[in-house]
C-alpha cells in the first residue's frame, strides 16, 4: 500500500517566538524553519510500515512556498520515497489544506493518509479530521498506536480519559500523537541520497482548489508577561494564601 | 565536490541535532568515564561521520573543506574529545590515503573508513621526535616481499581502537609512510595516557616489533617509497586547517555558555552581563572568533581552489587555537568560582581546549612554519 504524509514548515520548536510590532503575524524573517515536529513522527511511522514491508512507497507532500523543499527534503532524508511540492505563497488554512490533500489522495490512492495532529505554528488540529470528512475515509485521531491489519487498522488513540483502541477500515486518515513513535535522525549518508529522490512540483489550481483564506486575523499579540513570584516563610503561610488568595484548596 | 546550499543546510542542521540532543548532554559523563558511551559512538556511526571526506564513489559524503570545516563548526560545539573519534580517520590518517594512496589502497580501506568499521590511527611522533618529526627512528627494511618494521610511535591517538595505522618510518636516508592492519602480527598497543583533557578520547604508545608487512602496504605504492614526509606533510595541511576548524567550534560553544551564564548569574542586584568588564570579554571573545572562523574559511576556500596552503592553515591553527585558549580562560574568570569546579561546563572545556595549541604542530611550529614560507616567499 501507499502512504501520504503531509509535512509542514513551520519556525523551529527551539526558536522564541516574536510578534511583528504592527500585530500581523509572528515574525518569520530570519528565523530557523523546520519540520513540524508531529509531522516527522508521522513520516517516522510511515517508513516503518515500509521497513517493514507492509507498506510499498512512502510520498511526502508539503503545501507552501519555495523553502518547502527543503522540508520534503529532511524527509525523503528520513526514508521517504519522492515528494510533491504544492507551491504557493499564499496563506494556507487548514480547510484548502485538506481539500489539496484530498486532491492528491484521489489521484495518488494511498491506503492511509498520517497527518499531524496539529501544526506547532497554529495549533489548529484541524487538517486531519477535514481530510477525512471531505474523502468520506475512516479516521482514528491522537495515535500512539497504529496496528495494520488486512484492509483495516487498529489504532490507539490518546483521549483525556486514557487510551482508547479503534478498528478502522482503510483507506483511513489518522493523525500522530507525541507518544507514537520516537523519529529517527536523518544520517548525512541519507541525506545525501535524499538529492536524487524525485519531488514533483504543482501548484493549488491545477489540483481545482481557491486557497482565499476564510478566515480573517484581527491581531496577533505577545501573551501576558509573567509576573514575579512571591517567597513564603513558611508552610502554613503557602497554605492560608492557596486557600485564601488562589482559592485552588 | 560542491554542495548545495539546501543539502548543506540540512546537513549542518542534522548535526547541530546530534549535538545537542545527544553529544552535549553526554559529554560530563565521557569526561568523567574517560569513555565515549557506546550508544553516542553508534549515533555518530549511523549518522555517517566518519565518511565526510571520503569521496561518493568511495561511500561518503565527499566534502570539500569548505564544507568540512563548517560542519566542523557545528559538530565541536561538543566536547571534542567526540571529535578526536573520528579525527585522525576523517583528517590526517584518512587523508593520507586519499590523497597519496594507490587506487587499490583507496578502494580496499575508504568504503571502510566511510562505513566506520575501520579507524585509522596517524603514526608520526616517536619518543625523541616530536616537533622535529624528520628525527624519526621507526625503521622499515625491506626483506624478499615484505618490508619489516621496527620502532615505537608516541601519543598515537585512538591506537587501542584503530583498524589501520598509517606509520611513518625510515627506509634508508628517506621516510616511507606504511599502510599496517592492526591485526598484523608484531604491533603492540601500551596503555591510554592519563591526560589532563579529552578524556573520552583515547591516546596510546604503539610498538612496532618485526612488524612485517607484503610490499603493497607501501601508501602510493613502489612510487611511494622515500615520499613518506611529503605525503604525511601535505596531510598535515588539512590537518592543521581541521584543527582550526575545531578551535572555531569550541570556541563558539563557549561563548554560548558565557553568554547564558552573564544573562542569569546576578550580583549587586543586576546580572553580571549589565556590567561593562564582562561585556568587555564577551566582545573580546566574539571579535577573535569572528576573525578566527573568517581565516578558517578563506584557507578552506583557497584550498578547494586548488592553492597551495601551508603558510595560512598554518596561520589558521596557529591564530584560532590560540584565540580559543583565550576564551576559554575567559569563560572561567566570567563564571567565576563556579568555572573551576568540576560541575560547570566551562571547567572540562578549557581541559580540552589546552590540547589544540600543542598537537599537529604546536603554536611554536606554526609560527617557524609562517615565517618560513614568508621568507621563502620574500
Ligand atoms: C593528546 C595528543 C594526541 C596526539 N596524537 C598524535 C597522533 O595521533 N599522531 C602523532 O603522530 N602524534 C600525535 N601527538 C603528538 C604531537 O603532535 C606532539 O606532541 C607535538 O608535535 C609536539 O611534540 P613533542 O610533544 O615531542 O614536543 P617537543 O617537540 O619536544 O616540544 C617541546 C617544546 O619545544 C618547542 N619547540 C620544539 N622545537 C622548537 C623550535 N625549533 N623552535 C621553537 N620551539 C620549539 C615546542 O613548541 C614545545 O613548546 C599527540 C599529542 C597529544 C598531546
Amino acid at each position: 500500500m501507499k502512504v501520504l504524509v503531509p509535512v509542514k514548515r513551520v519556525i523551529d520548536y527551539n526558536v522564541k517566538i516574536r510578534v511583528k510590532p504592527d500585530g500581523s503575524g509572528v515574525e518569520t524573517q530570519n528565523v530557523k524553519m523546520s519540520m513540524n515536529p508531529f509531522d516527522e513522527i508521522s513520516i517516522e511511522e510511515a517508513v516503518r510500515m515500509k521497513e517493514k514491508g507492509v507498506a510499498e512507497e512512502v510520498i511526502a507532500v508539503s503545501m507552501g512556498p519555495q523553502q518547502c523543499q527543503e522540508t520534503l527534503r529532511t524527509a525523503l532524508a528520513m526514508g521517504a520515497d519522492r515528494g510533491i511540492h504544492v507551491k504557493t505563497d499564499d496563506v494556507l488554512e487548514p480547510l484548502a489544506v485538506a481539500k489539496m490533500l484530498k486532491a492528491i489522495a484521489e489521484k495518488e490512492q494511498p491506503q492511509m493518509i498520517i497527518v499531524g495532529k496539529q501544526a506547532i505554528d497554529d495549533d489548529c488540529n484541524q487538517t486531519g479530521q477535514m481530510t477525512a470528512a471531505l474523502l468520506g475515509w475512516s479516521q482514528a485521531t491522537f495515535a500512539s498506536v497504529i496496528e495494520l491489519g488486512e484492509g483495516t487498522a487498529k489504532v490507539t488513540r490518546e483521549i483525556d480519559g486514557g487510551l482508547e483502541t479503534v478498528d478502522i477500515k482503510l483507506p483511513a486518515v489518522v493523525t500522530s500523537d507525541l507518544r507514537l513513535n520516537e523519529p529517527r535522525y536523518a544520517s548525512l549518508p541519507n541525506i545525501m541520497k535524499a538529492k536524487k529522490k524525485p519531488i514533483e512540483e504543482m501548484d493549488p489550481a491545477s489540483l481545482g482548489v481557491d486557497t482565499t483564506p476564510r478566515v480573517k486575523t484581527l491581531k496577533v499579540s505577545e501573551p501576558p508577561k509573567r509576573q514575579g513570584g512571591v517567597k513564603v516563610e513558611s508552610v502554613q503561610e503557602l497554605v492560608s494564601k492557596l486557600v485564601n488568595e488562589a482559592k485552588v484548596i | 565536490m560542491t554542495l548545495d546550499p539546501e543539502t548543506l543546510s540540512l546537513l549542518l542542521d542534522a548535526t547541530r541535532r546530534l549535538v545537542d540532543e545527544k553529544l552535549i548532554p553526554a559529554e560530563a559523563e565521557a569526561d568523567a568515564n574517560g569513555e565515549l558511551p557506546s550508544d553516542v559512538v553508534r549515533a555518530m556511526r549511523e549518522m555517517g561521520l566518519f565518511g565526510l571526506t571520503v569521496p561518493e564513489s568511495y561511500g561518503g559524503l565527499g566534502l570539500n573543506r569548505s564544507e568540512e570545516v563548517r560542519f566542523l563548526f557545528e559538530f565541536c560545539r561538543a566536547s571534542p574529545s567526540f571529535r578526536s573519534l573520528l579525527g585522525t580517520t576523517v583528517g590526517v590518517g584518512g587523508k593520507s590515503i586519499l590523497l597519496d594512496g594507490t587506487e587499490e589502497q583507496k578502494a580496499y580501506w575508504l568504503p571502510r573508513i566511510a562505513r566506520g568499521e575501520t579507524i585509522v590511527s596517524f603514526c608520526l611522533t616517536e619518543p625523541d621526535s616530536g616537533s622535529d618529526a624528520k628525527a624519526l627512528k621507526t625503521r622499515a627494511r625491506r626483506d624478499g616481499d615484505e618490508w619489516v618494521i621496527d620502532g615505537t610511535k608516541r601519543f598515537i591517538s585512538n591506537a587501542p581502537l584503530a583498524g589501520l595505522f598509517v606509520v611513518m618510518a625510515r627506509t634508508g636516508e628517506r621516510v616511507t609512510a606504511f599502510l599496517v592492519p592492526a591485526e598484523t602480527p608484531g604491533i603492540e598497543v601500551a596503555k591510554p595516557w592519563r591526560k589532563m583533557g579529552q578524556r573520552a578520547a583515547h591516546v596510546a604508545d604503539v610498538a612496532f616489533e618485526d612488524c612485517r608487512v607484503p610490499a603493497d602496504a607501501v601508501l602510493g605504492g613502489e612510487a611511494g617509497i622515500g615520499r613518506g614526509f611529503n605525503a604525511a606533510m601535505k596531510a598535515l595541511d588539512d590537518g592543521r586547517l581541521h584543527i582550526a576548524a575545531v578551535a572555531v567550534g569550541l570556541g563558539r560553544r563557549l561563548i554560548e555558555e558565557m553568554l547564558e551564564y552573564a544573562r542569569t548569574r546576578r550580583q549587586f542586584g543586576e546580572p553580571i552581563a549589565s556590567f561593562q568588564l564582562i561585556q568587555a570579554m564577551l566582545a573580546d571573545s566574539e571579535a577573535e572568533l569572528a576573525a578566527a572562523r573568517a581565516l578558517v574559511e578563506t584557507t578552506a576556500a583557497k584550498r578547494d581552489a586548488g592553492e597551495p596552503v601551508t603558510r595560512d592553515a598554518a596561520s589558521a591553527k596557529y591564530f584560532a587555537t590560540e584565540a580559543v585558549w583565550r576564551i576559554a580562560d575567559r569563560a572561567v574568570q566570567l563564571h567565576g568560582g563556579y568555572g573551576y569546579m568540576s560541575d560547570t561546563p566551562v571547567e572540562r572545556l578549557f581541559r580540552d581546549a589546552r590540547l589544540l595549541r600543542l598537537f599537529e604542530g604546536t603554536s611554536q611550529i606554526m609560527q617557524l612554519v609562517i615565517a618560513r614560507e614568508m621568507l621563502r616567499e620574500a
